[in-house]
């Protein structure tokens, strides 16, 4: 956090008006653990303000090396995780289709067995000694990010009494302002799970599902190493500033 | 020629899950080694100006019971209401106040930030909105993150005319926003559903 970028001036409209069509709602009841954490009355909307337009920024060199490395980040020296070698790569744009520079991914997921590394875990799956789990980079001019991992394994959860996680990869996202901020999961195409995940089904609309599948990427796999898959992922967007009263100092 | 109206649609949000911490601070959970430190402990520096406080609170579900495994993240102006951001326009942001935190509430859904008071920052069409903190939590069962934000006790005249309270005034909810101060210490408990619900926001 010690570097703060200096980024070249950009549109600091109000945010677009959030669909959610596009989002689960709070209270999806066959995902369980919803019903005592949905807020019960509407949320309270208006334009974003200055609070809301702004937000942190992190620099390239507050990362390590091997920040975006999964495979080794957490491995000794030398050896490495076990489990299908794979690349997760994509763009970050915002709903105007420009891409989004310079902002922090961080990413986290379980083993090839579907085990966390986590103290209140306790699937009967092992750890693997060389894999942490965790990993962050930040776009660069053109809103690319790529990390390399290992695929994570589906994993039972307690929900109802045979529910199984697909395959999958949490994601945290900054953009510039602090509205953008957004939490998701990939998925990986062609998993029979993704269509009877309680979670994902919070999600009313197929379309809006699909969008969270990571593509296989034969294009873009490295022979004989690694098989890569393609997210693109896609953050708010600003209104235009046209007509907008100016005064307020942005 | 009608081009069509398309913009792309905003990736769905997911829980961030039980296992958030893994993600967001790693080395509280003992993934030790890939980052040097967490991000979000320091919200502000040595040398920073302004009063410093604490704020801290608990997170309650609809039956009562503590919000134990979610992340809180903080985000705020300098004392002069001018926040560190590439996105601010006006310059002179206390390069010692970087703005933004990130805590993890403990097994009883207690969160804590170390920060400073904020100033009143810009209102949309003039004017200044009271101080306030906007707050955004993640957790199991939360499907979207909740962004709130905490006014404070001892800001009565700002918050009177502050736009966003204004709002939740309106339906007798704004209480719910302001965090008591005590000294140095700012008390704001969250509650997700139920009786005093906290107002959550759609910014």
């Amino acid at each position: 956090m010690t570097d703060r970028l200096v980024n070249a001036p950009q549109e600091a409209g109000a945010f677009m008006e959030r669909d959610f069509s596009q989002h689960p709602p709070a209270f999806t009841p066959g995902y369980k653990s919803s019903t005592l954490r949905a807020p019960k009355q509407a949320l309270i909307s208006f334009a974003s303000t200055l609070s809301e337009k702004t937000g942190p920024a992190f620099g390239h060199n507050m990362l390590g090396e091997y920040d975006n490395d999964l495979i080794i980040n957490y491995a000794k020296a030398g050896e490495e995780a076990i489990g299908p070698r794979i690349v997760v790569h994509g763009q970050l744009l915002d709903q105007n289709a420009r891409p989004i520079p310079n902002v922090l991914l961080e990413f986290w997921q379980a083993n090839a067995g579907g085990r966390y590394r986590h103290k209140r875990e306790g699937y009967r799956a092992p750890l693997d000694p060389n894999f942490g789990g965790f990993g962050r980079t930040i776009t660069d001019e053109n809103g690319y990010y790529w990390f390399r991992t290992i695929k994570p394994g589906p994993y039972p959860w307690p929900n109802g009494v045979n529910d199984w996680r697909p395959a999958h990869i949490h994601f945290s996202l900054f953009g510039s302002g602090f509205a953008q901020r957004l939490v998701s999961q990939m998925y990986f195409e062609g998993d029979p799970l993704i269509k009877i995940c309680p979670i994902v089904n919070t999600i009313s609309d197929p379309a809006a599902i699909d969008r969270l599948v990571a593509r296989l990427d034969m294009n873009n796999t490295v022979p004989m190493d690694l098989s890569a898959y393609r997210f693109d992922i896609v953050l708010r967007g600003r209104r235009s500033t046209f007509f907008e009263n100016r005064k307020e100092g942005n | 020629m009608m081009l069509p109206r398309d913009y792309l649609k905003e990736t769905p949000s997911q829980t961030g899950g039980p296992y958030v911490h893994i993600g967001m601070m790693p080395n509280l959970f003992d993934i030790n080694g890939v980052i040097p430190e967490d991000l979000g402990g320091d919200i502000v520096l040595e040398g920073v100006k302004g009063e410093r406080i604490t704020i801290k609170g608990r997170i309650v579900d609809g039956g009562g019971n503590p919000v134990f495994d979610c992340v809180v993240e903080l985000w705020q102006a300098d004392a002069n209401g001018i926040y560190n951001s590439p996105m601010e326009h006006r310059s002179g942001a206390d390069p010692k106040c970087i703005g933004w935190g990130r805590q993890s509430a403990d097994d009883n859904g207690e969160f804590a930030f170390e920060t400073i008071k904020p100033g009143p920052v810009p209102a949309p069409g003039g004017g200044l909105m009271a101080p306030h903190v906007t707050l955004w939590i993640v957790a199991r069962g939360i499907n979207i993150g909740l962004q709130t934000r905490m006014y404070f006790s001892d800001e009565e005249a700002a918050n009177a005319k502050d736009p966003i309270l204004g709002k939740a005034r309106m339906i007798g909810r704004d209480g719910t926003m302001i965090g008591k101060r005590d000294g140095d210490i700012v008390t704001f408990d969250i509650y997700l559903q139920g009786e005093n619900e906290t107002v959550f926001l759609d910014i």
